[in-house]
């Protein structure tokens, strides 16, 4: 993976190898790859000077840096209560029918992947959700589905 | 009881282009001339836990060290919390000014804000913002603010776990003490405020001490930025002065039909409506970071409960062993009480269960877990059977 190995190398460059760095470098990698492979995780371990397991421990204490392969679009699904009484449910029945994926899953061609997420700061403004970095809120299911396909048709 | 009306203050949100004006004239005044004042307002922290800013700002002024730093925690994750997303997004410049005075206090020459990954969005205006206030306050101050991101974990606001997220590391509470002022963030003396802190902080600097204080009660001095969501006709961002009582706030915000609100977030503390006359809201009643949550009579105060639970248990660092385990055995616990396979008296097991993890675990998190189960288990008994 030729290609892995140049980005943890020039975001390393860029960031430093210290161990303060590290998050840095993972949140690079999954805003370029949306996922952090072993490869990856073992690349940032052989950089830095720490070993694998130290690497691994730090990435799979955080939701957002994922260990598994995820979709082009990441949709981000908010559970907490307020979003929960607005109607979420519906909302993610919506999609999984729109997708034909389950929660949790990834669509085939690997440009969606549907997963719930704790409170995310839009209680007065949902249902809300997150594809990648960008918030959507007062979601209806017409308005969700309308969403996913501009996504899907970029 | 004595508390104040329900009173709108527009302090926070006023937009603000005498920043560098102000900072060089607070510049002017000694360190102790800033900090009395602070202390003189009253300013508490305005993350929940209410400790004095000035002392924070004293105790690490008075730390030997050859580096310090000032943080603003951005890490709003407590449920029903958005206000710090408002101010970042509306009055940045504030926001950098009261670190900035911070920074002049205790001799940082380095601050950081700590924004939660699910506010990324924000970061380009933001940081297009700093580039701006870098190059106003470059003649004035020796001071540089880094923005470093979350990756999705509510317990890096919690300060202690911060500093490990932001050295790189899992982000796992420490022991306390040493306490931030003393060692921090690379174990240097660190002073780390709320995002409206930091705000007040400035404000008090450019208006002085008095307008502050005069605001809210003895013990809750000043004004609050509050989050409304849930069953009400006008979720939003408000500041209100701070010790009024619950009565007024479900008037002016309910919905007509309100059986409780949960103050603080899933953290806090649920007040059903016949409490609502005789909780004030404020640090000699019922404190809060900001999160009101409004629940109409339609509402099951199970499933308020077990999305609490269900919270806390995947938030849970696992750390330590009353929260990590407490949490699941609370949630598995209310399960089987409403399907019936446990009695009723099960709940005063769990109750106990709840006040070992406020006792025994590390940190705030499986601390406050007792505080939303007990007073809605309490309040709410019947619907956690039935």
């Amino acid at each position: 993976m030729p290609e892995v190995h140049e980005l943890v190398k020039n975001l390393a460059d860029k960031y430093g190898r210290k161990r303060e760095n590290l998050l840095h470098i993972l949140q690079g990698i999954v805003e370029q790859e949306r996922y952090l492979s072993d490869v990856a995780l073992t690349e940032v371990a052989r950089e830095l000077d720490l070993s694998a397991a130290q690497v691994y421990g730090t990435a799979t204490f955080y939701s957002f840096l994922d260990t598994e392969p995820r979709g082009k679009y990441v949709i981000r699904i908010c559970r907490t209560i307020t979003c929960d009484m607005k109607g979420k449910n519906q909302i993610i029945q919506a999609i999984e029918d729109s997708l034909k994926i389950k929660l949790g899953e990834t669509t085939q061609n690997k440009k969606f992947t549907l997963l719930e997420t704790n409170c995310m700061g839009w209680c007065h403004e949902g249902p809300a959700m997150l594809i990648n970095d960008q918030a959507y809120t007062n979601l209806t299911v017409e308005k969700a589905i309308e969403i996913i396909e501009d996504y899907g048709s970029k | 009881m004595t508390y104040n009306k329900l009173k709108r203050i527009d302090l926070i949100f006023q937009e603000d282009s005498e920043c560098p004006k102000v900072l060089e004239k607070t510049f002017g005044k000694s360190n102790d001339k800033i900090i009395n004042d602070i202390l003189e307002s009253g300013l508490k922290g305005r993350g929940g836990a209410g400790f004095p800013t000035g002392l924070k700002w004293k105790f690490a002024s008075e730390e030997s060290a050859d580096e310090r730093f000032v943080i603003c925690n951005a890490d709003e994750g407590e449920p029903g919390t958005f206000k710090d997303r408002e101010i970042l997004f509306r009055v940045p410049n504030k926001v950098f000014s009261g670190m900035a005075v911070c920074a002049k206090v205790i001799g940082a020459k380095k601050g950081y804000i700590y924004l939660r990954g699910e506010y990324r969005f924000l970061l380009p205006q933001l940081q297009k913002a700093l580039d701006v206030f870098h190059r106003e306050i470059k003649d004035l101050l020796d001071f540089e603010i880094f923005i470093q991101m979350g990756s999705g974990a509510y317990i890096c606001g919690e300060e202690s776990a911060l500093f490990e997220s932001m050295e790189g590391k899992r982000g796992e509470p420490r022991n306390k003490p040493p306490y931030p002022t003393v060692a921090g963030f690379k174990d240097k003396p660190t002073v780390i405020n709320n995002v409206e802190t930091l705000v007040y902080a400035y404000m008090i600097c450019k208006h002085g001490p008095m307008g502050f204080r005069e605001l809210g009660t003895s013990d809750s001095r000043g004004s609050k930025v509050f989050s409304l969501s849930g069953d009400t006709p006008i979720p939003g961002i408000y500041e209100l002065e701070l010790g009024m009582s619950l009565n007024h706030f479900v008037e002016e915000f309910g919905d007509g039909d309100t059986k409780a609100v949960q103050v603080g977030g899933a953290a806090g503390f649920c007040v059903p409506r016949k409490m609502f006359n005789d909780t004030i809201i404020g640090f000699e009643g019922v404190p809060t970071g900001g999160s009101m949550k409004v629940f109409n009579s339609s509402r099951s105060m199970y499933n308020v409960l077990h999305n609490y639970l269900e919270f806390f248990e995947e938030e849970s660092c696992g750390q330590c062993t009353p929260c990590r385990v407490g949490c699941q055995q609370l949630i598995k616990g209310i399960e089987a009480v409403k399907k019936g396979e446990q009695k009723a008296s099960y709940l005063d097991q769990l109750m106990k269960l709840s006040e070992t993890m406020k006792m025994a675990s590390k940190c705030g998190l499986g601390q406050s877990v007792a505080n939303s189960f007990s007073s809605i288990v309490e309040n709410f008994r019947e619907e956690m059977i039935y």
